[in-house]
């Protein structure tokens, strides 16, 4: 068998990493192509209803539609604004877990190549930082920064780096002992060829495994900050502001417009887990038990 | 050991000088409050005036260093919004913060670690892995999602709970607190265990590997085959070795679940810190965000120290591992 093969047979093993898969594809899907397969723009302002406000699933629309998950209070088609929401939740998350990948790993392996100050001091600041829980680091940037997609995704980065630079170290301090290593070092190659088509190859299966993770918890985060009002404006409106504006109705019994647009976050985040969780398995032969 | 818990004192005050720097330019350096604080219509000669009795045209460096001798004389500005003390703000809220926490952690502790004990008992039993199942479901449960749902079941389906605030409080040696009437214990179960929905989650997976481990010690076995009772097993021979790493993490996540509570006070409109940072950073009160992250970024700080030496006093390894 090709190690690709073996790949996917030993992840296949467990029904419910499948399973988890299954759900994965089809959010992801969901987010690609929210603008095609949903019933109506939700930020159309033209097309949306007043009368239609806050009917409860599978209610007919005033012109003989069905909305399946109800509607808000501007009469917006809830199934519509979900799944734009999950593509701004989905590109929120993905795009700040791969700037964070990028920036982590690189000053993580130039910390375990270089040494010394630069060891010391990124590792340092990386204690210091993971010492205090992610949502403080964010609020506290997002206080700085202000509202933003921008600022929501430096913020994001920010929470996340440490992570990559500290895995990205550990990998490479022991690679780094290494055959390969010494080999490429005797040819006379330069620091950052070594670095990255030698050392970094062979360092990315703890990363990738990590990053998945990560996803999801940058996915949540972003939502609770959206929540909170720090996050997302209300022009790109993400799942946590879904949530957020359904509060308000929550308390006369409209329960749609929050409960959804909740699911629909919490499916995204059980299918990244699940998938993550069997990676670690087969990537990892040191956790298996 | 004196010479760690100096060198981790030494450590702790470096760390606070250098967030207290971090925080303090990071929240003055951006924005401009005056712009918020005074009145739109205001001419020139009023917005310097304002801006004086602020302190905001001082040069940044003197600012801070201001700032830091009346903090260290307890003394954090005056919030620009409430025209009070930002510190005496913060204090004031600082009680609901401390019970909410406290509340949510010994749910986290009382249920997680029977429910821990029994799946790690018990694994392959139905009762295990639902356990288990639920453990994973709150890792990847929103919280603040959960908070809603939580109000809209118990508060407006069934109407058994009310929805926000604190409630009557009671003084207890002079702080007041919640918990002591059924009314305030009414407005606090919900916020709690909405607070407490993660680190459950966690305790039980940490009570869990651990008694697996502690099931496959030679102490145990020795205690098999001594005639022990299970229930004298389990209950002194697992259990106390069990709680070593739970000890350790609960005295951790202390810290993060006051940070977590953020979210669930802005929630439950519970008056406590949480919300009062939330409110102040939508009004860009500067002394009060500044107040707050010093005060949550000292008590961050102690409690890592005193989690640090408590454990370096249980597993000398870790002194003798440094010097």
């Amino acid at each position: 068998m090709t190690p690709n093969r073996q790949f996917a047979a030993e992840f296949a093993a467990s029904r419910i990493a499948v399973a988890g898969l299954a759900l994965l594809t089809l959010i992801v899907f969901a987010a690609l192509f929210a603008p095609w397969i949903s019933p109506q723009n939700p930020y159309d302002l033209a097309r949306l209803e007043l009368l239609d406000s806050r009917l409860p699933p599978l209610a007919r629309s005033a012109a003989g539609g069905i909305y399946w998950l109800g509607t808000d209070d501007q009469g917006r088609d809830m199934l519509s604004a979900i799944l734009y929401g999950l593509r701004t939740s989905v590109a929120v998350g993905v795009a700040s877990t791969a700037l964070a990948l990028a920036i982590g790993v690189s000053l993580g392996l130039a910390a375990a190549w270089f040494g010394g100050w630069i060891d010391a001091l990124l590792m340092r600041l990386a204690d210091l930082q993971l010492s205090f829980p992610a949502i403080l680091i964010a609020l506290v940037l997002l206080a700085v920064l202000g509202q933003g997609l921008d600022k929501i995704i430096v913020a994001l980065v920010a929470v996340q780096w440490a992570y990559y630079a500290r895995t990205a170290r550990a990998a490479a301090l022991v690679e780094r002992r290494k055959e390969y290593i010494e080999a490429a070092t005797s040819l006379a190659l330069s620091s950052g060829r070594i670095i990255f088509r030698h050392l970094l190859p062979n360092c990315l299966p703890p990363l990738l495994v990590l990053a998945a993770i990560q996803v999801a918890a940058a996915i949540t985060l972003e939502a609770t900050l959206s929540f909170l009002g720090l996050g997302l404006p209300i022009t790109e409106p993400s799942l946590g502001l879904l949530i957020s504006n359904g509060f308000t109705y929550l308390l006369s019994g409209h329960y749609w417009i929050s409960f959804f647009p909740g699911i629909a976050l919490l499916a995204a985040v059980v299918g990244i887990n699940l998938v993550a969780d069997r990676l670690r398995d087969v990537l990892d032969p040191h956790l298996r038990r | 050991m004196l010479s760690h818990i100096v060198r981790r004192v030494l450590q702790s005050f470096a760390v606070l000088g250098v967030m207290s720097l971090l925080v303090f330019t990071g929240v003055y350096a951006i924005g401009n409050p005056i712009d918020i604080l005074v009145n739109p219509h205001a001419d020139q000669k009023e917005i310097a005036r304002a801006t004086a009795a602020l302190g905001l045209d001082r040069p940044l460096i003197e600012q801070y260093f201001g700032f830091l001798k009346h903090a260290a004389a307890g003394d954090l500005g005056v919030s620009f919004a409430f025209n009070v003390p930002a510190i005496g703000l913060i204090l004031e809220r600082m009680p609901a913060t401390l019970e909410l926490a406290t509340a949510a952690m010994l749910i986290a502790v009382l249920l997680g670690i029977p429910l821990g004990l029994w799946a790690g008992l018990k694994p392959d039993s139905a009762a295990g892995k639902t356990i288990m199942a639920g453990s994973i479901l709150g890792f990847s449960l929103p919280t603040f999602w959960v908070g809603l749902m939580l109000i809209m079941v118990f508060s407006v389906w069934l109407g058994a709970l009310p929805t926000s605030g604190r409630g009557p409080t009671t003084n207890l040696l002079g702080i007041p607190v919640s918990f002591l009437s059924l009314e305030g214990l009414r407005h606090l179960i919900l916020p709690a265990a909405n607070l407490a929905l993660f680190n459950l989650a966690l305790v039980i997976r940490l009570a869990r590997i651990a008694t697996r481990e502690a099931l496959q010690q030679d102490y145990v076995r020795f205690a098999r085959a001594k005639g022990l009772t299970e229930n004298r097993i389990v209950g002194v021979h697992v259990l106390k070795n069990a709680l070593v790493p739970i000890v350790t993490v609960v005295g951790v996540e202390f810290g993060s679940v006051i940070a977590f509570a953020v979210i669930t006070e802005s929630i439950f409109a519970w008056p406590g810190m949480g919300k009062l940072l939330i409110d102040s950073i939508n009004v860009l009160d500067r002394p009060v965000i500044v107040g707050y992250l010093c005060i949550v970024v000292t008590l961050f700080i102690a409690i890592n120290l005193l989690v640090d030496l408590a454990y370096s006093w249980l597993d000398p390894r870790v002194r003798l591992g440094e010097a």
